[in-house]
C-alpha cells in the first residue's frame, strides 16, 4: 500500500480513494433518483430483500458516488447490489426484466442456477438479450438451495453494477439452522469506464500493477540474500517476460473494493447478539477481484460451497474466486465488533465491514498482507515440487503424474506464452498469498459435498482444455484459440464425461460452466464436490465429472470479466 | 572536439548489426506472404557478410555498442519494460539466435520459407533455464514429455482443440465475438526540449497503431527541429503482424522529412519484446538506386519505484552507400544514446528529463567535420512521454 503514495498528500487522496467516501452508494437508495417502480427505501448497504415468485426487476441507470465523482451505474431496481432475491426450492419463479437503459441491451444470468438453456440469459447463446424499453420474461422451476447470485452478461455491466444476491431456501428444513442470516456479497466498483480498462490492458497489459520489481527491491536482496541469490530469483521471470506480480491484472489503483454495495469507510455492519449463531453468505460478485477473507477473532464453519451443502469445515480464512460463493456459520460470544476483512489477491486493497451488537461499532481493520511473488509451482507446477525447481525427473514422485496433452494450437500461437508439462494435482494448496502464513485456510482439499455427486455413473471420456494466454499481450484463450476463432465444444445429450483443465498460465482462473454442475474430483479421480465455478490455480490440473442432462447452447468462460473479454470463452453444445 | 575515429573497432560491430538485419529481412518477407520482389538483397548482402553467426540478433551487438558510448546501463534484472523497444538479452540468447539462424538460413536463399512464424517463435527458446536441453531439440520436434515452457513445437502427441464433433454453435445471432475487438494507441515516447553543445531544438520519437490481436497498422515517426526547421525525421508505416508470443514482422515503408532530398524506402523488420524485458526494433530498408539501410533500436524500463523510472535507450543507423546530399556515409552512420529519468503521474503522462548522446561514426562523421558540426553531440533534454 505505502508503494502507491510517496507523498503524505497522495496518501490522503489515496485513502479517500481505497476506503471510499463513508455516506456513498447508491444514489437511489437516497431518494434522488428513482424509476417509476416503486420499491423498499432502503439504507446504502442494506439491499432490499424481495421475496416469493414474482418478481419485477428494472434494469436502469442511476448516478453513484463512491470516491467523490458521480459515475453512472447500471442496476437492478436502483441499487448496488441488486435486491436480494429469494426463493424457495420447489416453486417456479417469473422474473420479468425490463430493460430501461437508454441505449444498451442488457441481460442477467442467474449464475449457478440449473434451468433451461433459454432461460439463461446470455445474449449470443441462449436469447437475444435484452433490447431497451423491452421486458423479458424469465421462468423456470427452481430445484435447488442454496446462496448464489445473478448478474448481466452483456457487455462490461458486470463492472458497472449489474449483481445482485440469490437466496434459495431448502424445500426442507435448513440442513444447519441458524439465529441470523447476512448475504455479504463482494464486489470492485470502478470510476473508470470499463471498456477504457479493457483498452489500457491491451496498450499496456501491467498498467494497473503498483508492485512490480524495483531495483531498490533487487539491491535490498541483494543485501540480505547475496548477489546469487538476488539474481537467479529474478532469472527465469526475465527470461520468459513475466511478472512476479501479476496476480489480477487489474488493481486497487483503480478498484474501490464494496461489502453489500459499501466502501470500507461505510463499514457494513451486521448485527447480533452474542452466542448467537450467524450464518454469513458471502458472495464474490467482482469483476476482476479474487478476494481473502477471514474474521480475525472468529473462527468461520464453512457449510456450503457454490451453494452445495458440504461436511463442516472450521477455518480461519478462504479464498473466494470470481463468482464463488461460500457460506459460513460463525458463533460470536463477546460483546464486541469483529473486522470483515476481505483483502484482493493481489493486496492492493480491501472490502470491509463489520459484526457487532450494536451499530456504530467497529473493531481493528488489518492491514493487507505482504505480496509474496508467485512461486515455482505456480509457474512450473509439479516439476518444482520435492527437490531442486529444475532437477529434472529425478527427485520428483512420478508415480500418479498424469500425461498432459497440449494441443497442437497452443504452438507457434503468439497468443500462448507458456507451457506447463508437470502440473500439480494437488488441491490442498490454498494459493498464492496464503501459503504458510499461519492461519488454518481452506483449500479445495476441505471441500466434500454432502451426499456425493449427482450421477454415479464413471466419466464415459475425457475433454482435456488447457487454459492459455499472453500476460504480456493481454490475449487469453482456451487452447490457445479465443472464443472469436473457436467452434463450440459438444457434450452428448446424456453423457458423463470428465473436463480435465489444465492451466498454462501464471494466473489464477475461475471457470464457470453454465446449465450443468461441475463436479470436482480429487487427483486420484474420486469425487470431491460440486460447483458451479472452479478456480484452477497457476500450473495447476484439475478434473470435474459433468453429466450432460441439459441440452442446449452454454456458455463456458474464466469468469475473470476481462479474460473472457479477451478470448477465454467456449460455447458448449448439448445434443 | 576529439574525433577518436577508430574505425576498425567498428568492424565487427557494423557485420554483427548487418547480419541481423539479413535475418530479419527474409523472416519479415516470407512471415508476411509476401512475393520475393524485395528479397533479392538477402543474397546480395549476404555475400558481403560472410561468417556471420550467432552475434546476429540486433539486440546483441546493442549492449555493445552502449558500451563503446558509455558505460552499459547497468544491468538491473527484476524489472518490467513498457511497451517499445530495447536491446536483447545479453547472456541468455544463445539458444535464440542459434533457432534463429535455423529458421532463417534456408530462407536466406529465396526468400520462401517454409515456416517462418515458427522460426521466428524458436526466438523463445531459451527462456527456460534448467530446460535447455529440452529447449534444443525443441527445434524439431520435442521427444519425451518435456518441451520447452515457452515456444517450441508441439509435441508428437499434441491433441486438436477441436471438440466440435462437427456441431454447429448457437443459432442465436452474435452480439459479441470475445476476443475480437480492434484497438489502437498513440504513444508519444519523447516529445523533448534539446540543450546541445552546438544546437538548441525539439525532437520527438512517436508511434501509434490500431488494430486486432494478430495485425496492425504501425505508424511510427521520430525527426528534430532546431533554429525552427524541420532538421531531420522521417515517417514510417508497416502492416504489422504477430508472429510469435512476443515478437512481430513488420512490413512497410519510411519517408524521410527535414533537410536535403526526402527519400523513400521500403521498410521491413522485427520488433518485440527480449528476454529480460528489452524492447527491440530492426528494420531494413530498400530505396532507389541500390540504398540500403538499417536502424536498429532498444530500449528498457528500470523502475526506481513504481512511477519513477529510468530509461536507456539506445539506436544505431547504418546505410549501404554514401549519401553526400543527405551528409551520410556508408556503415554504420552514427549511434544514438539516451538516458531519459520520468516520473509517471499517470502512466499516460509522464514528464522527463535526461541527457542523449549523439555519435556520427565514419564517413558521415567526416560529413559532419567538413560542414563544421561535432561529430559527438550532447544533449540535455527535458519533455514528456504521453499516450492514449
Amino acid at each position: 500500500m505505502k508503494s502507491f503514495s510517496p507523498s503524505p498528500a497522495t496518501d490522503l487522496s489515496r485513502r479517500r480513494f481505497v476506503q471510499g467516501v463513508a455516506l456513498g452508494g447508491a444514489a437511489a437508495d437516497l431518494g434522488l433518483l428513482r424509476p417509476s417502480n416503486v420499491w423498499a427505501l432502503t439504507s446504502p448497504g442494506h439491499p432490499t430483500v424481495l421475496s416469493g415468485t414474482d418478481f419485477a426487476l428494472d434494469i436502469v441507470e442511476v448516478p453513484v458516488n463512491y470516491t467523490g465523482k458521480t459515475r453512472l451505474a447500471t442496476t437492478i431496481n436502483g441499487s448496488i447490489p441488486g435486491p436480494i432475491l429469494r426463493w424457495k426450492e420447489g416453486t417456479t419463479v417469473t422474473l420479468r426484466v425490463t430493460n430501461r437503459l437508454q441505449h444498451m441491451p442488457t441481460s442477467i444470468h442467474w449464475h449457478g442456477i440449473i434451468l433451461p438453456t433459454g432461460m439463461d440469459g446470455v445474449p449470443g447463446l441462449s436469447f437475444d438479450g435484452i433490447a431497451p424499453g423491452e421486458t423479458f420474461v424469465y421462468q423456470f422451476q427452481v430445484r435447488q438451495s442454496g446462496t448464489y447470485w445473478y448478474h448481466s452478461h452483456s457487455g462490461y455491466q458486470e463492472q458497472t453494477g449489474l449483481y445482485g444476491p440469490l437466496v434459495i431456501e431448502p424445500a426442507g428444513p435448513e440442513r444447519y439452522p441458524t439465529d441470523r442470516d447476512y448475504v455479504v456479497m463482494l464486489n470492485d466498483w470502478t470510476d473508470e469506464n470499463p471498456e477504457r480498462i479493457y483498452a489500457k490492458l491491451k496498450k499496456q497489459s501491467d498498467y494497473y500493477n503498483f508492485a512490480q520489481p524495483t531495483v531498490p527491491d533487487f539491491f535490498r536482496d541483494v543485501s540480505a540474500k547475496g548477489l546469487r541469490q538476488a539474481l537467479a530469483m529474478r532469472k527465469m521471470w526475465n527470461e520468459m517476460r513475466m511478472n512476479p506480480t501479476d496476480f489480477g491484472d487489474v488493481s486497487g489503483y483503480t478498484y474501490t473494493y464494496l461489502m453489500n454495495g459499501a466502501v470500507p469507510a461505510g463499514n457494513w455492519t451486521g448485527i447480533f447478539k452474542p452466542g448467537e449463531r450467524i450464518r454469513l453468505r458471502f458472495i464474490n460478485g467482482s469483476a476482476q477481484t479474487i478476494f481473502d477473507v477471514r474474521i480475525p477473532g472468529l473462527k468461520m464453519t464453512v457449510i456450503s460451497a457454490d451453494g452445495q451443502d458440504v461436511e463442516p469445515v472450521a477455518v480461519d480464512e478462504f479464498r473466494i474466486s470470481v463468482a464463488e460463493t461460500y457460506d459460513v456459520i460463525v458463533e460470536p460470544q463477546d460483546e464486541r465488533a469483529y473486522t470483515l476483512f476481505a483483502q484482493s489477491i493481489d493486496r492492493s486493497g480491501y472490502a470491509r465491514g463489520t459484526l457487532a451488537p450494536r451499530a456504530g461499532m467497529e473493531a481493528e481493520v488489518p492491514k493487507p498482507d505482504p505480496i509474496q511473488w508467485l512461486a515455482m509451482q505456480d509457474m512450473m507446477g509439479a516439476m518444482s515440487m520435492g527437490g531442486s525447481a529444475h532437477g529434472g525427473m529425478a527427485g520428483m514422485d512420478m508415480g500418479g503424474a498424469p500425461v498432459v496433452h497440449h494441443a497442437r494450437t497452443e504452438y507457434r500461437n503468439p497468443g500462448v506464452d507458456m507451457h506447463v508439462d508437470m502440473p500439480r494435482t494437488n488441491l490442498d494448496d490454498p494459493g498464492i498469498g496464503l501459503r504458510d502464513n499461519g492461519r488454518r485456510v481452506l483449500t479445495y482439499a476441505d471441500l466434500h459435498t454432502l451426499g456425493g455427486p449427482i450421477d454415479v455413473r464413471e466419466p464415459g471420456r475425457e475433454i482435456e482444455l488447457h487454459l492459455t494466454g499472453n500476460m504480456e499481450r493481454f490475449i487469453w484463450s482456451f487452447d490457445g484459440i479465443k472464443y472469436a476463432d473457436a467452434k463450440p465444444v459438444h457434450f452428448n445429450s446424456g453423457e458423463r464425461l470428465r473436463i480435465v483443465l489444465v492451466n498454462d498460465t501464471m494466473m489464477n482462473h475461475p471457470i464457470h460452466l453454465h446449465g450443468m454442475w461441475s463436479e470436482l474430483e480429487n487427483p486420484a479421480g474420486q469425487f470431491q464436490v460440486r460447483k458451479h465455478t472452479i478456480n484452477v490455480q497457476p500450473a495447476q490440473r484439475i478434473s470435474y465429472a459433468v453429466s450432460a442432462d441439459n441440452p442446449g447452447h452454454w456458455a463456458y468462460h474464466c469468469h475473470l470479466m476481462y479474460h473472457m473479454e479477451a478470448g477465454m470463452f467456449r460455447e458448449v453444445v448439448v445434443s | 572536439m576529439k574525433m577518436n575515429r577508430r574505425n576498425t573497432s567498428f568492424v565487427p560491430l557494423r557485420s554483427a548489426l548487418l547480419a541481423a538485419l539479413l535475418l530479419a529481412l527474409p523472416l519479415a518477407i516470407s512471415a508476411q506472404s509476401v512475393p520475393a520482389a524485395s528479397s533479392s538483397t538477402a543474397p546480395m548482402d549476404m555475400s558481403a557478410m560472410p561468417g556471420m553467426d550467432h552475434a546476429s540478433m540486433p539486440g546483441m551487438a546493442m549492449p555493445t555498442t552502449a558500451g563503446g558510448t558509455t558505460k552499459p546501463a547497468a544491468k538491473t534484472p527484476g524489472k518490467k519494460a513498457k511497451k517499445k523497444h530495447a536491446p536483447a538479452a545479453p547472456a541468455s540468447s544463445s539458444h535464440e539466435m542459434t533457432d534463429m539462424d535455423h529458421g532463417a538460413t534456408p530462407g536466406m536463399d529465396h526468400g520462401t520459407m517454409p515456416a517462418t512464424p515458427a522460426a521466428i517463435s524458436d526466438m523463445d527458446h531459451g527462456s527456460m533455464p534448467g530446460m535447455k536441453h529440452a529447449a534444443t531439440q525443441a527445434v524439431g520436434s520435442t521427444q519425451g514429455m518435456m518441451g520447452p515452457m515457452q515456444g517450441g513445437n508441439a509435441p508428437a502427441d499434441a491433441r486438436s482443440g477441436d471438440y466440435s464433433d462437427g456441431v454447429a454453435g448457437s443459432p442465436v445471432h452474435m452480439l459479441h465475438m470475445h476476443g475480437s475487438t480492434p484497438s489502437g494507441m498513440l504513444l508519444v515516447d519523447q516529445l523533448e526540449a534539446f540543450h546541445g553543445r552546438d544546437a538548441n531544438g525539439q525532437g520527438w520519437e512517436a508511434e501509434g497503431w490500431y488494430g486486432n490481436d494478430e495485425n496492425k497498422l504501425w505508424v511510427r515517426s521520430e525527426g528534430e527541429r532546431s533554429r525552427g526547421m524541420l532538421e531531420d525525421g522521417d515517417l514510417e508505416a508497416f502492416w504489422n503482424h504477430n508472429v510469435a508470443t512476443f515478437w512481430s514482422t513488420q512490413l512497410g515503408g519510411r519517408q524521410e522529412l527535414g533537410e536535403g532530398p526526402k527519400r523513400t524506402w521500403a521498410a521491413f523488420g522485427v520488433q518485440g519484446l527480449a528476454p529480460y524485458w528489452f524492447d527491440v526494433e530492426a528494420t531494413g530498408y530498400v530505396g532507389a538506386s541500390g540504398r540500403t539501410a538499417a536502424r536498429l533500436r532498444a530500449d528498457y524500463d528500470m523502475l526506481f519505484t513504481q512511477r519513477l523510472i529510468l530509461q536507456p535507450e539506445a539506436e544505431i543507423n547504418l546505410y549501404g552507400k554514401n549519401d553526400p546530399q543527405r551528409r551520410i556515409g556508408s556503415g554504420v552512420s552514427d549511434v544514438r544514446f539516451g538516458l531519459r529519468l520520468r516520473y509517471e503521474i499517470r502512466r499516460q503522462f509522464a514528464p522527463y528529463v535526461g541527457m542523449n548522446w549523439v555519435r556520427r561514426i565514419g564517413t558521415t562523421a567526416d560529413y559532419a567535420r567538413q560542414d563544421h558540426q561535432p561529430v559527438l553531440d550532447r544533449q540535455i533534454v527535458a519533455g514528456v512521454r504521453l499516450w492514449f
